[in-house]
C-alpha cells in the first residue's frame, strides 16, 4: 500500500488573503524530507484568487504548487478546507503530509487524519527520515517538555504532522527555481457547510504576535504590579519585541491570555527570549527553552529560568531594567545621530 | 439539548518540581486533576444549564478506572451523569483510537446519532499530551462541525455563535448544531462544587464502558487501533552554557549584556 503513496506535501497558509511566511517554514522542512526521499515537495494552499502565491512559493524550493480557488475558501473554515484538502490527499497520494501547528493547521490537520483514517503527530519540533525504513521520523516535546519523543506512523498513509511555528528557518528565494502550477477547480457542493465566518476583529492589543515575534520580552510576578508591569511593555516596544508573561502575570489581569508563554499559553522560539523577573516554573520553560538566546533577569540566583538562560544577571529588576532601557535608547539615539 | 463533555484525567502539575541534575520532571505528590481546559468546558455546559435548565450534562472520559474521581468531580461540579469509558484495551491508544472510542460512545449515549441541538465540549487540549487534536478529530468522525480555540458560547435556536481566538484576533462564527466546541481558558472561570453536588457525587453510579460495549473490537483500540508509534523517547539538552553577572552595579551588568547581544548580532 505504502509504495502507491509518493512524495512530500505540505500545506500553505493563507490568512486574510496574505500567504503567511510559516509556509517558507513548511516549505524549508518539506524540502530536506523530499531530497532524503529523492521525491518531489509539493505546496497547496487554499484561497480565492490567489494564485499570486505560487511563484513564491516554487522559490522557496516547492516543485508543485496546487492552488485550490474558490469564494468559499476566502476565510479558513475547516469543513470546507477539510473536504478540498482530503480531496487533493486521495487524488495525489503523498506519503507526508506537513501543516504549520498554528489555529488553522492544527484544526484542519485533525480533521484530514480523521477522514484519512491515519496518523498525525501535533507541534512537532523536529522531522527526519529513517534511512533504514524511509519513514518520517516525527519529533515533539512530551511530558511537558521535559522529554522529546519521537513518533512513526508505520503502516498509514500518509504519515501527517504539524509543525512548531518558527522551528526551522525559510530558504532564500530561488529565483531560478522552476515548478509546475496546478490549479484546482473542485465542483462547489463539496465546499458546502453549515459554519460561517460572521466577523473578525483584529487584536489590537498586541502589536505583535508572541509566536511571530524575533524577540519576547516577557514579565513574571516579580514586576509586582500592574504599573511596573509597564517597564516590559517600554521594554519591548524598544525592541520592537511582542510582549510575553508568565501565567501568574495574566491570571492576575495586567496582560491578556494571548500573551502568556508556556505550557497552557503560547510556545514560542525567538531569537531573543527575555524573561525578567520571572521564576521559570516547568510548565513556562516547556513554553519558550527552545528560543535561540535566552536572557534572564532575576533576583533569585537559584531561580529554573537561569538553567535554561545563555546570560543571567542575578539583581533586583528594578535597578537592572531601567538601565538597560535607558542604554539602549542611547544605542538607538546614537545610530541615529550616525545615520543623520 | 444534552451537552457532552469529554474530560481527561491529567497528573496534577501544581506539585512539579524539575529535577535539577537531570532536568526532568518529579511529581511531588501522585495527585491527578481533571485536565484543567475540560474544566473550562464543564463550567461552560454547567452555565448553559443554568439558563436552560432542561439541558442535561454529561462528562464522558476514558481512562485507567481512577479515572472515575474526575468524573465524581464533575459530578459534584454540577454534570447530570457520568460515563467512564475504561478497559485495559483502550490502553495505548494514540488520538486517532481515541478519538474513535469518544465518537463510538457519543453515538451510542445518543442513540445513534447526536440530536439536532446537541453539543459536545472539551478543552482546547490536555496539559499532558498537548496535542490538541482529539475535539476536532471527534467531529470528523461524528461529522459535524467543530470550532476551536472558543472564548466565548452564545446558544441560539440550533445553532451557535463562538468567540473563535486566532493569532491576529477574534473570529466570530456561527455554526449549526450539533457540533463540536474546544474552548480555551478564557472562556470561564471554573465554579466550585456545591454540597447538594459533592453528596450527589458520592451516591451516583457511574457506568462503565468497555470496547465492547460499544461494538468495538480489538483492533479498533489501543495499541493495536493507533496508526503512531512512540519509537524513542529522549531527554533535551536543557542546561545552556550561562553567563551569569552577579556584581552589585547593575551598570557593571547591563553593559555586559549589552555587548553580549551585540556579539551575537542581535542588536
Amino acid at each position: 500500500m505504502a509504495l502507491t503513496y509518493r512524495g512530500v506535501m505540505v500545506i500553505g497558509e493563507q490568512r486574510g488573503g496574505e500567504l503567511h511566511p510559516v509556509t517558507y517554514e513548511l516549505l524549508a522542512r518539506g524540502r530536506v524530507l523530499a531530497d532524503k526521499l529523492s521525491e518531489e515537495l509539493s505546496c497547496v494552499v487554499l484561497g480565492h484568487e490567489i494564485e499570486r502565491f505560487a511563484e513564491g512559493i516554487i522559490q522557496r524550493g516547492a516543485d508543485i504548487v496546487y492552488i485550490v480557488d474558490n469564494p468559499a475558501l476566502r476565510h479558513f473554515l475547516p469543513r470546507p478546507y477539510a473536504a478540498a484538502l482530503t480531496r487533493l490527499a486521495k487524488e495525489a497520494k503523498p506519503e507526508i503530509i506537513l501543516a504549520a501547528a498554528t489555529t488553522q493547521g492544527r484544526t484542519i490537520m485533525p480533521l484530514i487524519a480523521a477522514r484519512l483514517d491515519t496518523g498525525l503527530t501535533a507541534d512537532c519540533t523536529g522531522l527526519d527520515i529513517d534511512p533504514l525504513d524511509r519513514l518520517l521520523l516525527q519529533t515533539r516535546p512530551a511530558i511537558g517538555g521535559n522529554v522529546m519523543a519521537t513518533i512513526k506512523t508505520p503502516t498509514s498513509r500518509p504519515q501527517m504532522a504539524t509543525v512548531r511555528p518558527k522551528s526551522a528557518k525559510p530558504n532564500s528565494a530561488d529565483k531560478t527555481r522552476e515548478g509546475l502550477v496546478v490549479l484546482k477547480t473542485y465542483e462547489d457542493n463539496i465546499f458546502a457547510t453549515c459554519e460561517e465566518l460572521i466577523d473578525f476583529v483584529k487584536d489590537t492589543t498586541q502589536d505583535v504576535n508572541v509566536q511571530d515575534a524575533d524577540i519576547v520580552v516577557a514579565g513574571g510576578k516579580g514586576l509586582k504590579t500592574r504599573d511596573n508591569f509597564r517597564m516590559i511593555e517600554e521594554l519591548a516596544s524598544l525592541l520592537g519585541a511582542a510582549v510575553g508573561a508568565s501565567r501568574d502575570v495574566v491570571d492576575l489581569g495586567w496582560v491578556g491570555y494571548p500573551h502568556q508563554i508556556g505550557l497552557s499559553g503560547k510556545t514560542v522560539s525567538p531569537k531573543l527570549y527575555i524573561a525578567i523577573g520571572l521564576s521559570g516554573s516547568v510548565q513556562h520553560l516547556a513554553g519558550m527553552q527552545t528560543s535561540e538566546t535566552v536572557v534572564a533577569i532575576n533576583k533569585d540566583e537559584d531561580a529554573q529560568i537561569f538553567k535554561v538562560a545563555d546570560f543571567g544577571i542575578v539583581g533586583d529588576l528594578f535597578d537592572v531594567v531601567p538601565e538597560l532601557t535607558e542604554k539602549l535608547k542611547e544605542k538607538k539615539n546614537g545610530e541615529c545621530v550616525r545615520k543623520g | 439539548m444534552s451537552i457532552y463533555v469529554l474530560l481527561k484525567q491529567v497528573p496534577g502539575t501544581s506539585d512539579v518540581k524539575m529535577d535539577e541534575e537531570t532536568g526532568t520532571m518529579i511529581r511531588t505528590e501522585h495527585k491527578n486533576v481533571i485536565n484543567p481546559l475540560d474544566e473550562n468546558a464543564l463550567s461552560e455546559a454547567i452555565r448553559i444549564k443554568g439558563a436552560k435548565p432542561e439541558v442535561k450534562v454529561t462528562a464522558i472520559s476514558m481512562g485507567p478506572p481512577h479515572a472515575q474521581k474526575a468524573l465524581r468531580e464533575a459530578i459534584a461540579l454540577g454534570a447530570d451523569e457520568a460515563v467512564l469509558m475504561s478497559h485495559r484495551g483502550f490502553s495505548g491508544s494514540d488520538t486517532l483510537a481515541t478519538s474513535k472510542a469518544l465518537a463510538k460512545a457519543l453515538m451510542t449515549l445518543a442513540g445513534g446519532r447526536l440530536g439536532k441541538d446537541d453539543l459536545v465540549l472539551c478543552g482546547e487540549r490536555a496539559t499532558d499530551g498537548e496535542t490538541g487534536q482529539v475535539g476536532p478529530m471527534v467531529s470528523a468522525i461524528l461529522d459535524v462541525p467543530v470550532v476551536t480555540y472558543v472564548r466565548k458560547i452564545v446558544l441560539k435556536d440550533h445553532y451557535i455563535e463562538a468567540e473563535r481566538v486566532v493569532e491576529e484576533g477574534l473570529e466570530l462564527i456561527r455554526t449549526s448544531l450539533p457540533a463540536v466546541v474546544t474552548v480555551v481558558k478564557d472562556i470561564n472561570q471554573p465554579g466550585f462544587p456545591t454540597l447538594s453536588g459533592k453528596l450527589r457525587a458520592k451516591s451516583k453510579e457511574i457506568p462503565i464502558l468497555t470496547p465492547l460495549d460499544l461494538g468495538l473490537s480489538q483492533e479498533d483500540v489501543g495499541l493495536q487501533g493507533s496508526p503512531t508509534r512512540v519509537v524513542k523517547v529522549f531527554r533535551p539538552r536543557l542546561s545552556r552554557d550561562t553567563i551569569m553577572q552577579k556584581q552589585d552595579s547593575s551598570c557593571v551588568a547591563v553593559d555586559s549584556l549589552m555587548s553580549f547581544l551585540e556579539e551575537r548580532g542581535i542588536i
